[in-house]
């Protein structure tokens, strides 16, 4: 079934054309990495999922996107936002402290009930893995977790409000491998529920991860297949000489 | 070589007479206020009336003037002044209306004290018909202490991080949702500081007062927003120019307590900006 | 629900965004409802050029020259005397001074900056001005010149935090590439560093001035309060704002006298406007 589907999608900042006439379908319940050099346009097509372009003052596009048959345009982006999670690249708690970092999606969707507000932080945690290293201090403020507990406290406040897809924007590039390593089998268990689209700069990390790559360059979607296609017998050439490292 | 070392060491040293200029002057005011109105402080001074003429007894009535005013004023001021911050920091974009904002902001700021009295005096004592009254002049004050609520509150609030703001909107909040559950309450020292200025601003201001509020002698405290009342810069004014044969003391000592007053406030807005620096946890 | 809390709640923000365009344009507004009625009295002409100023006479002479005189006077004392010591203070606190002293110093002009102008009239009052009548065998020391020293002081805190912040904002590599080229610190400073900030020391003058013309207490205390043509520094003077700060309180409402007062404010308003406007532009020319 088809999640997503991104329709002759372009867009501009300003005069600047950031992404050209983008065809890309996600699935459901599937994990999609984005790879591609910088400026390739993947973080852009991934912050248009969840419609955070918005917020750029000068954002501009053509085309569609459709969440399940719907324009994403005609959905209020708050709910929309509900639906689509994301996890950034750096991890970003809020000046919260962990309990309240989880809780704060929720919270803010009107769920007021103390004991259910705890359960489901409960659940978040485990679900992310961080449960057992900071349930004994959850009043803490968030900031005295490490770089990898903290994006696992991320990860676990975007599950708390039960999106159907999780964007993943480079969710490792500040972490050491053992937390790497975490996280990545966090996003593995997903699978079964969400549906998740990752962009990576660690294409080894795609491969391991993903059941399909779609690889960017310059703003165009030069190719998307099964990972284990794209790992051995890419069509395109520059989708091979960018695995292969020989440039990007 | 020696040439442009000997220039140099001439510039530096009257660029440091330059600053001594100021310091010095400064201290001296300071101190000569303290010394010589020091001796006047006493229970008696803060708490009685005026008497004789006010060449005796003491300014409660100025004091509690002054604090119903600023009191006044910051009612009016903070809420607007807030909001306006919040539309600067959160909502407005690039544009023509937020240059003309901008413009007027600057331009409040700059208005002479007296035109704001003389606008008080058209506006709420005339046009409105509020009298010479509290209301008057903490409307008065309200208005003309606005700019620094507005600019220093923007400031607070624009120097929490965008990312934070990115985050929460990701999760599904809406954009006050944000504002509130996450911009204002890290911005709050931010805001505290430029309250504080903006209350010792406003308690130091005489032209803004002399015709919305200012009372020259009212023995009994005012009982009401449309009562007059008396307030410790005019009540200086008063006894400095308008009173002869006033004892220096008093003189002193009412400068004393005004000053006392506006620098006290200026210490506490400047001590939260300070222990704010340092405690930020991000 | 929650929507509409949140609709009325933005649009309150709105408003109070526009709060102080509104603000701004209700004085100059109110100005002209009082102002312009005098000029069905006396011509604009007459009453900006005319050199007589007797509100209360019969008939009433309107000429607010000798005012636009007196704050001319007192304003160009105290520029003359605050801009090379304010900027001076400046270019010490941005560049000489040591870390410490430099937090000190700054301290101490925001405090210089705090003091009431009541405050700093009523010590000049009693220091500067009989001061300024036995160096100069005055028969006494409310003058001009006095009022110039003391607005000087109330000019300096602004002068001197905005000059800092100009110095301070000149890119660091300015001054790196001149030292680099063997310049002496100080003609780092006089070649490079003024130059690059001076849009900024500019602004820091205009606002300065733009303090000292809309003073009203301080003048009011050490001037004189005499309304005719100074013809030198060392006589009373009369200035726009302590004019309608002395005789509103006898002005009747509605009376020529009232209109008279109210136009003199339209005078110091469109003056603060220019100057106000001016100096903003001066501070964003460099972005």
């Amino acid at each position: 079934m088809v999640k997503f589907a991104a329709n002759n999608l372009s867009i501009w900042f300003g005069s600047k054309q950031v992404l050209k006439e983008v065809n890309l379908d996600v699935y459901a319940n599937e994990i999609l990495s984005v790879i591609g050099p910088s400026n390739s346009g993947k973080t852009t097509f991934l912050r248009m999922l969840n419609r955070l372009n918005d917020l750029q003052p000068n954002f501009r596009m053509s085309g569609e996107v459709k969440l399940e048959e719907q324009d994403i345009r005609k959905i209020d982006p708050e709910a929309l936002r509900r639906l689509v999670g994301m996890v950034f690249a750096l991890p970003l708690p809020l000046p919260l402290s962990i309990f309240d970092n989880v809780a704060y999606g929720v919270r803010m969707h009107g769920l007021r009930d103390k004991e259910k507000l705890s359960a489901k932080v409960e659940e978040s945690l485990k679900q992310a893995h961080l449960w057992d290293e900071v349930k004994d201090r959850l009043n803490e403020s968030a900031f005295k977790l490490s770089g990898g507990q903290q994006q696992r406290l991320c990860i676990a406040r975007t599950l708390a409000v039960e999106p159907g897809v999780i964007l993943f924007d480079e969710p490792c590039s500040g972490l050491d491998p053992i937390s790497t390593a975490k996280v990545e089998d966090a996003m593995l268990q997903l699978k079964e529920n969400y549906t998740v689209v990752l962009v990576t700069n660690n294409v080894k990390q795609a491969a391991r991860v993903s059941d399909r790559t779609a690889f960017f360059l310059s703003g165009e979607l030069i190719e998307v297949d099964s990972t284990d296609k794209m790992f051995t017998a890419p069509l395109d050439k520059r989708t091979d000489g960018y695995i292969r490292g020989k440039f990007g | 070589m020696r040439d442009t070392h000997r220039t140099q060491n001439i510039a530096f040293f009257f660029l440091l007479l330059a600053t001594l200029l100021i310091v010095i002057p400064v201290g001296l005011i300071v101190v000569i206020i303290i010394q010589k109105g020091l001796p006047a402080i006493n229970w008696q001074f803060l708490t009685d009336v005026p008497r004789q003429g006010m060449r005796a007894g003491g300014i409660f009535p100025a004091i509690i003037g002054t604090l119903y005013l600023v009191f006044g004023a910051i009612i009016f001021a903070l809420p607007i002044g807030l909001f306006a911050a919040i539309y600067l920091s959160e909502y407005s974009r690039d544009n023509f209306l937020n240059r003309l904002i901008k413009l007027s902001i600057v331009n409040l700021a700059g208005v002479p004290s007296v035109v704001y009295g003389l606008f008080g005096l058209a506006l709420f004592v005339v046009f409105f018909k509020f009298g010479a009254s509290i209301l008057s002049g903490s409307l008065t004050l309200g208005i003309m202490i606005l700019p620094i609520i507005i600019t220093t509150s923007r400031e607070a609030l624009e120097s929490v991080p965008a990312s934070f703001r990115e985050v929460s909107l990701s999760l599904g909040a809406s954009k006050w949702q944000t504002i509130r559950h996450i911009v204002l309450p890290n911005a709050i020292p931010g805001i505290l500081t430029g309250t504080i200025l903006g209350l010792g601003r406003a308690a130091g201001e005489t032209a803004p007062i002399l015709f919305t509020v200012a009372a020259f002698y009212l023995p009994r405290l005012p009982a009401s927003i449309f009562d007059q009342a008396m307030a410790l810069p005019y009540h200086l004014y008063v006894i400095s120019t308008q009173v002869p044969n006033v004892d220096e003391k008093i003189r002193y000592g009412t400068a004393f307590v005004l000053l006392a007053l506006v620098l006290f406030m200026n210490l506490v807005a400047i001590i939260i900006r300070y222990q704010f620096r340092k405690k930020k946890k991000w | 629900m929650r929507k509409i809390k949140e609709l009325v709640i933005e649009k309150l923000i709105l408003i109070c965004g526009l709060a102080s365009i509104i603000f701004v344009a209700l004085i100059f507004l109110f100005l002209l409802k009082e102002g312009l009625a005098v000029f069905n009295i006396v011509s604009p002409f007459k009453f900006i050029f005319g050199k007589s100023w007797y509100p209360i006479s019969e008939p009433a002479q309107l000429g607010i020259l000798p005012l636009i005189l007196g704050s001319l006077l007192v304003t160009l004392g105290a520029a003359i005397i605050s801009i090379p010591i304010g900027v001076g203070c400046a270019i010490y606190i941005a560049e000489i001074a040591p870390l410490k002293l430099k937090e000190a110093l700054k301290a101490g002009i925001e405090l210089l900056a705090a003091i009431p102008s009541v405050v700093l009239g009523f010590i000049g009052m009693v220091t500067l001005v009989p001061l300024i009548k036995n160096i100069f065998h005055l028969p006494t020391g409310l003058t001009a010149l006095s009022g110039s020293i003391m607005l000087a002081f109330m000019a300096m805190p602004t002068i001197v935090s905005i000059a800092e912040d100009a110095l301070y904002s000149v890119p660091k590599t300015y001054k790196e590439g001149a030292l680099a080229l063997g310049a002496t610190h100080w003609q780092s400073i006089w070649r490079v560093m003024l130059p690059a900030a001076s849009s900024g020391i500019l602004a820091a003058v205009m606002l300065g001035i733009g303090r000292v013309i809309g003073e009203t207490m301080a003048v009011m205390m050490i001037t004189g309060n005499a309304a005719v043509l100074p013809n030198s520094i060392l006589v009373p003077v009369r200035t726009l704002t302590a004019t309608i700060a002395a005789e509103m309180g006898e002005a009747v409402v509605g009376s020529e006298h009232y209109f008279a007062l109210f136009a003199v404010g339209i005078v110091l308003f469109v003056i603060s406007f220019i100057i106000n406007v001016t100096a903003d532009l001066f501070l964003h020319k460099r972005q």
